[in-house]
């Protein structure tokens, strides 16, 4: 394992979430004259998006290696009617854009997407390229929406769910090569978390790349006896609070798992939910410890902080133990 | 509401001087405002509104409208001095009310709070980038209106500027007029006492703008410089176009203009107030005088 799985020289390639997110722009760009697709330098050489570049010169742009440029664009298409969504890398939009986040989208409140691509530790370029804070700190911006799909066809749905969202949206993708978590269709609505598995015993709450491992995590341990549901938390603010009592109410016990520096992510707002809720669970979160990671390519990093189907596991077996 | 248009550069004097005294009564029994910004860019600013932008308060919202970006955020309250004369707003409101929660005219403007204001800003160094947007989305639609944005010279500073004069430079995006009210001063420093800005205009120019420097103090200069502009050409666009206006923080009030750097932020009290209202008044017949 381990190793890159796309290739440098065609960098649109590595924003295809499986081809079906770009797919899924280029459907909405054609068909609706409102859509707007904005990139950072992540255009491409050729294919479908530097196609959509070129034939829309005022609708598909690319400002550069500028993230605060790409947001505040973004915020002025919405403000003149039109349904931008912006991507780049997530370090850059979140991290570097946030004072553009925070008062062109946010404070104005306008109906910008943002795709922030390499969620979490997905990326295998390290620290830099890493965004482990996007949870807390959209959740703390009034207005926000935050949502992280668990598979690119899962973004594909929230794309189009995205069309009639009156706010800001920010969506988190990972790097775009995880493996499919549904296996048939079904209802996506923002702010509506999805039961993938029910369990008895413990309920893991998971985002993004979380819930797949989270499912491996599940049959294992079902092959030992413990009944383990399954939460696809996709959205993030705003949170599900009735699902999160629910959950609490039928088993008890919850684990919340998610690819986010473990301090004020999905985890965090959890428990928030429960202590006002007033609802006793015993609670354990999986997360990225609060450091800069080790460098290492995603499929050796996850292990490493036990993210991994096996890792997940471990904790859940000791926790209910 | 009737639409407000001034035809003659004596009348748009006039007019700046009755905007002082307005930002100066502000001053005092709002309290502390900004007011040196204000001031030095209430010139440029009176030109655009009263006749450059064809500003009609009863249709904030025209699709086809010319759009005016107040990047200078804490310029906010010469807009609501602006849009109190046109009779959009209360004087009552923004005198005794400004800055007080749960009424509409803040520190720095909300678009949504005060009517006429087309962006919320506050945060330096954002306005270009909107105007991007603006700029963009009337190409889209073939509508041929102009977007000014509205800078200070401390505000360049930002870097998030540079990405948006590198861009629209890039893309021909002439529709964009940047106005840079270089008053000299910043919150805290002369001009060039600590970030060197000799060279401004050749800064815009080697990023692709057209640029024009001008006395951002005599409105017959002002009028000539926004007139001449040419038209938007949506099939053959040119170069956007900078304003370097130069003006001195606190224009119109000797006192101020003395020591720019202490009146970014101030209050005056009654006695203060009437001497001010003589000077500015002074001021504004001598403006008169010039060609």
């Amino acid at each position: 394992m381990g190793g890159f799985t796309f290739n440098i020289t065609d960098i649109a390639a590595m924003m295809n979430a499986k081809d079906l997110v770009t797919k899924k722009m280029v459907q909405l760009v054609k068909e609706n004259p409102k859509v707007c697709y904005i990139n950072s330098d992540g255009t491409g050489k050729s294919g479908p998006l530097r196609e959509m570049y070129d034939q829309y010169p005022n609708r598909v742009l690319d400002v550069g290696i500028a993230e605060m440029n790409l947001v505040t664009v973004a915020a002025g298409l919405a403000k003149k009617g039109y349904i931008p969504f912006g991507q780049t890398f997530g370090p850059f939009l979140c991290v570097r854009a946030l004072d553009q986040i925070h008062n062109d989208l946010a404070y104005n409140d306008l109906p910008v997407r943002l795709i922030g691509t390499h969620g979490g530790l997905s990326s295998g370029y390290g620290p830099t390229h890493n965004t482990i804070v996007e949870f807390g700190v959209m959740n703390a911006i009034p207005n926000m929406t935050m949502i992280a799909p668990s598979d690119a066809a899962q973004c594909v749905k929230m794309l189009e769910a995205s069309l009639t969202w009156p706010g800001p949206i920010y969506i988190r993708i990972p790097r775009g090569e995880e493996p499919e978590v549904y296996n048939a269709d079904y209802d996506y609505v923002i702010g509506k978390a999805i039961e993938v598995r029910e369990g008895s015993d413990v309920t893991l709450i998971a985002t993004g790349t979380g819930v797949y491992n989270s499912l491996r995590a599940a049959l294992t341990l079902q092959v030992e006896g413990l009944s383990v549901g399954v939460i696809d938390m996709h959205t993030i603010k705003p949170i599900d609070k009735d699902a999160i009592v629910r959950a609490a109410k039928k088993t008890g016990t919850l684990v919340t798992v998610e690819d986010h520096n473990i301090l004020g992510g999905l985890g965090s707002i959890v428990a928030d939910v429960l202590m006002e809720a007033g609802v006793p669970a015993r609670l354990k979160k999986i997360g990225i410890p609060d450091e800069f990671i080790s460098f290492g390519y995603p499929e050796e990093i996850y292990p490493h902080y036990g993210f991994d189907g096996t890792g997940i596991a471990k904790t859940v077996r000791e926790f209910c133990r | 509401m009737t639409k407000v248009h001034l035809e003659h550069v004596p009348d748009l004097i006039e007019k700046a001087g009755e905007i002082r005294k307005h930002l100066c009564r502000c001053a005092r029994y709002a309290g502390n405002v900004h007011i040196g910004g204000p001031l030095s860019a209430t010139d440029v600013t009176v030109a655009l509104y009263y006749k450059y932008l064809g500003f009609d308060p009863d249709n904030t919202e025209d699709p086809n409208r010319n759009m005016f970006v107040l990047s200078k955020g804490h310029n906010g309250v010469l807009l609501y001095c602006i849009f109190c004369d046109m009779g959009m707003h209360e004087w009552d409101d923004l005198l005794h009310n400004y800055n007080k929660i749960g009424y509409r005219f803040g520190a720095h403007p909300n678009r949504k709070y005060v009517r006429g204001i087309e962006v919320s800003t506050g945060s330096l160094g954002h306005g270009l980038s909107w105007s991007v947007g603006f700029s963009h989305a009337n190409r889209n639609e073939g509508i041929a209106s102009r977007i000014y944005c509205l800078l200070g010279d401390g505000e360049l500073e930002e870097g998030s500027n540079w990405e948006a004069i590198m861009y629209a430079a890039s893309h021909s995006l002439d529709n964009i007029v940047a106005v840079v009210d270089n008053n000299q001063c910043s919150a805290s420093f002369m001009a060039g006492e600590n970030i060197k800005w000799n060279t401004m205009a050749d800064c815009w120019r080697a990023f692709g703008w057209d640029v024009h420097e001008i006395d951002g103090t005599n409105m017959y200069e002002i009028d000539r410089t926004l007139a001449a502009l040419p038209p938007v050409d949506l099939a053959s666009p040119g170069k956007p176009i900078c304003i370097i206006a130069n003006t001195t923080k606190g224009q119109g009030v000797s006192y101020m203009t003395d020591r720019p750097y202490a009146w970014h932020i101030g209050g005056l009290d009654d006695e203060k107030l009437a001497e001010t209202e003589v000077l500015i008044d002074r001021y504004t017949q001598e403006q008169k005088a010039r060609s």
